[in-house]
């Protein structure tokens, strides 16, 4: 789960993290308010889930609050388009402004996952300010790394040796070192899958402060978080998405034609290629799950659908705990209900496969069988063509 | 000849009473595997499916003679069951649960290292050798005994290379879903070096998908040590980058984990690489 770079620094700041002094505005007269409470010049920072706001517009600076009012004016609203958004933009409804700093020196720090040696692993770089990934390819001699200990967190020698290694002045080290400390202990009992801070700044009276923060968690340890599925913001998600998520379905919205349903994620991303491989182009991922029932199945179909630009379905599925029955019966039911006009073709393997064939062919609606994987996927391609461009 | 299971396995479920551990047990003793219990924290004493319960797992080793664990524990619980099963000495522990917090595993993972348990899994169908033993969830009757070995992250989309085999006529030998799950216990180079020692696997079927770089290491490790023919598939060369698609583990992440990558490091080192996956059937045919 994404969260806010506002709510972020909330977090962080409960950890003793050193964050600007900053408030939220949902309009310009927060926006105005906050800025007089925090005195002087201010940032504005336009909060999406997204990076690169900075070039898009979404990052500007106001001598005073009438200032940080006109330009909050400007922002909320707005489409923001960044190199992480799409082409399509994110709208802003929310502001963060922050006291502005004298920044002597941008860095980054980064706590992410490493598959490899499992453990999550610390990163810090005297590079701040840039796309890390970029840093990471040109120079990676200038990413210092440190691994976790699950049980104890990063050593205070850890930190000393990333924070001493990023070219931290000495006098300032102490307090680097404490904030990278900090930053692993809210990483380790929030149960996070990244933290970004970048850049984290010395300024010039030097001390520390992250001065952004990208905080992500891992989904499956929500339920030891509840207090965090308030900061979920239904905006940045696609809505469709929002709506596969409430019955439990993995569904992410695409741009193709070819509406696929199928069991498991593996077989589901293997199917999206056979869809391409054949001539097509797939309009969904959606794994219904290993142990769906007709109910879900039934949604999943509802919520495919509503993607205006699918013009045939495939489903495939292999039936190993969820029974083809199973799955053809919330079929029949979805197509009967939603008076399905797209053309369906349908290939299933596996438990109780003739059972549910022939629940299909006993509709009569009109579907599609497909005898194997390659058959299915460039008969629902062709349909798909057939039913001429997506509007 | 089998890899990590065969007719000596005897079983006990971790979280044998519940739905999934009920059905999954039962499949499993239809197919032939020697189930011998179950471990539920508190029915200790009682029997499900003709069997006995123990509260620990430890007291089932001592009372059955298990050496193999499956897991259908609720993943808040699970990764502490594969820890219990480590500590009571069990040799071969399969999780199935999917959804177990990722530091959850980074402990029982750090946990593991220093004792003689293998882990698969977590989030995966488990382990079969067909005609032999099934530890899983995967539908034991698509499987038929044979020379090919299986490996892959996926669930679904083994049984769909599975069934592809089955129907050439094209056996298998042990087929090891290795979880989709960021974390996992036996990794692709894991399951090569075992297919490749074993005498009775003549190819290997090798699956992967985006997310990680384990296929590029494996890659690395067939061309510097496996001589018996490879064919791979990697699922997700449609995928958007920065999603992550159904496993926790799939996820193309700052240009890392791209199925083109892997792609390219498999093929590098002489593994047959599908295009589509309804020709990892046809492509072990001819290697064969």
């Amino acid at each position: 789960m994404k969260i806010h770079e506002y709510q972020a620094k909330a977090i962080l700041s409960q950890y003793h993290v050193p964050v600007p002094r900053g408030e939220v505005a949902f309009n310009a007269e927060e926006a105005e308010a906050a800025a007089k409470h925090i005195g002087g010049s201010v940032v504005v920072k336009a909060q999406i889930h997204a990076g690169g706001r900075g070039k898009g517009g979404g990052v500007k600076i106001a001598r005073n609050s009438s200032e940080a009012a006109e330009l909050a004016r400007g922002m909320i609203g707005m489409k923001l388009v960044t190199h992480q958004t799409g082409p399509d933009g994110r709208q802003v409804h929310r502001l963060l402004v922050e006291e502005t700093l004298p920044i002597e020196r941008e860095l980054y720090l980064g706590i992410v996952l490493d598959r490899v040696q499992a453990k999550p692993v610390f990163m810090a770089s005297s590079a701040g300010g840039m796309d890390i990934e970029e840093v990471a390819a040109r120079t990676p001699e200038l990413i210092l790394k440190e691994t976790l200990d699950p049980c104890m967190g990063l050593a205070a020698y850890q930190a000393r040796k990333l924070a001493f290694g990023i070219g931290i002045p000495p006098a300032s080290v102490p307090a680097a070192a404490a904030a990278m400390s900090a930053l692993a202990k809210a990483y380790l009992a929030m149960d996070a899958s990244l933290f970004e801070i970048n850049p984290f700044i010395l300024t010039r009276d030097g001390k520390v402060y992250a001065l952004d923060a990208k905080v992500n968690f891992d989904d499956n340890a929500l339920y030891r978080h509840k207090e965090l599925l308030e900061l979920r913001d239904l905006n940045e998600e696609d809505p469709l998405e929002v709506e596969a998520s409430r019955f439990g379905l993995n569904y992410i919205k695409l741009e193709g034609t070819v509406g696929c349903m199928v069991n498991g994620a593996g077989l589901a991303m293997a199917t999206m290629d056979i869809i391409q491989h054949s001539g097509g182009s797939p309009a969904n991922f959606l794994d219904v799950g290993g142990g769906a029932s007709a109910e879900q199945v039934r949604n999943a179909f509802r919520i495919l659908l509503s993607d205006t630009h699918v013009k045939a379905v495939l489903i495939n599925i292999f039936g190993g705990i969820l029974r083809c029955d199973t799955l053809a019966t919330g079929v029949v039911a979805a197509a009967r209900e939603l008076k399905v006009r797209a053309p369906i073709v349908v290939r299933m393997e596996g438990t109780n496969v003739d059972l549910g064939r022939q629940i299909l062919m006993e509709s009569g609606l009109n579907f599609t069988v497909g005898a194997d994987m390659r058959d299915a996927a460039e008969k629902a391609v062709k349909l798909a063509a057939q039913q001429g461009n997506p509007q | 000849m089998s890899v990590l299971v065969d007719r000596s396995t005897r079983l006990i479920v971790q979280g044998f009473t519940g739905k999934e551990g009920t059905f999954h047990s039962q499949q499993a003793i239809a197919y032939g595997t020697t189930v011998v219990g179950g471990v539920v924290p508190g029915r200790g004493g009682a029997r499900h499916l003709d069997l006995p319960v123990f509260d620990t797992v430890a007291q089932a080793v001592r009372e059955t003679g298990a050496n193999a664990s499956v897991v259908f524990v609720p993943p808040p619980f699970a990764a502490d069951a594969v820890m219990e099963a480590a500590d009571a000495g069990i040799a071969l522990v399969v999780c199935i649960t999917e959804g177990i917090p990722a530091l959850d595993m980074v402990r029982a993972w750090r946990f593991l290292q220093g004792t003689r348990t293998r882990l698969i899994g977590p989030n995966c169908p488990g382990i079969i050798s067909p005609g032999r033993c099934k530890i899983g969830i995967m539908p034991g009757h698509i499987h038929t005994e044979g020379h090919v070995g299986v490996v892959s992250r996926s669930g679904t989309l083994t049984y769909e290379a599975v069934g592809q085999l089955t129907r050439l006529g094209i056996g298998q030998s042990t087929c090891i879903g290795i979880g989709g799950d960021p974390i996992i216990g036996t990794d692709f180079v894991d399951a090569l070096k075992l297919f490749n020692e074993d005498p009775e696997t003549r190819a290997i079927v090798m699956i992967g998908e985006i997310g990680g770089n384990a296929e590029e290491t494996a890659a690395a490790y067939v061309k510097a040590n496996v001589k018996k023919p490879v064919i791979g598939f990697v699922a997700g060369q449609t995928a958007p980058p920065g999603r992550r698609m159904g496993h926790a583990g799939a996820i193309i992440a700052g240009g890392s984990g791209k199925a083109s990558d892997k792609i390219a490091a498999m093929r590098e080192a002489g593994i047959t690489v599908c295009q589509s996956p309804a020709e990892i059937g046809e492509k072990v045919q001819s290697r064969l």
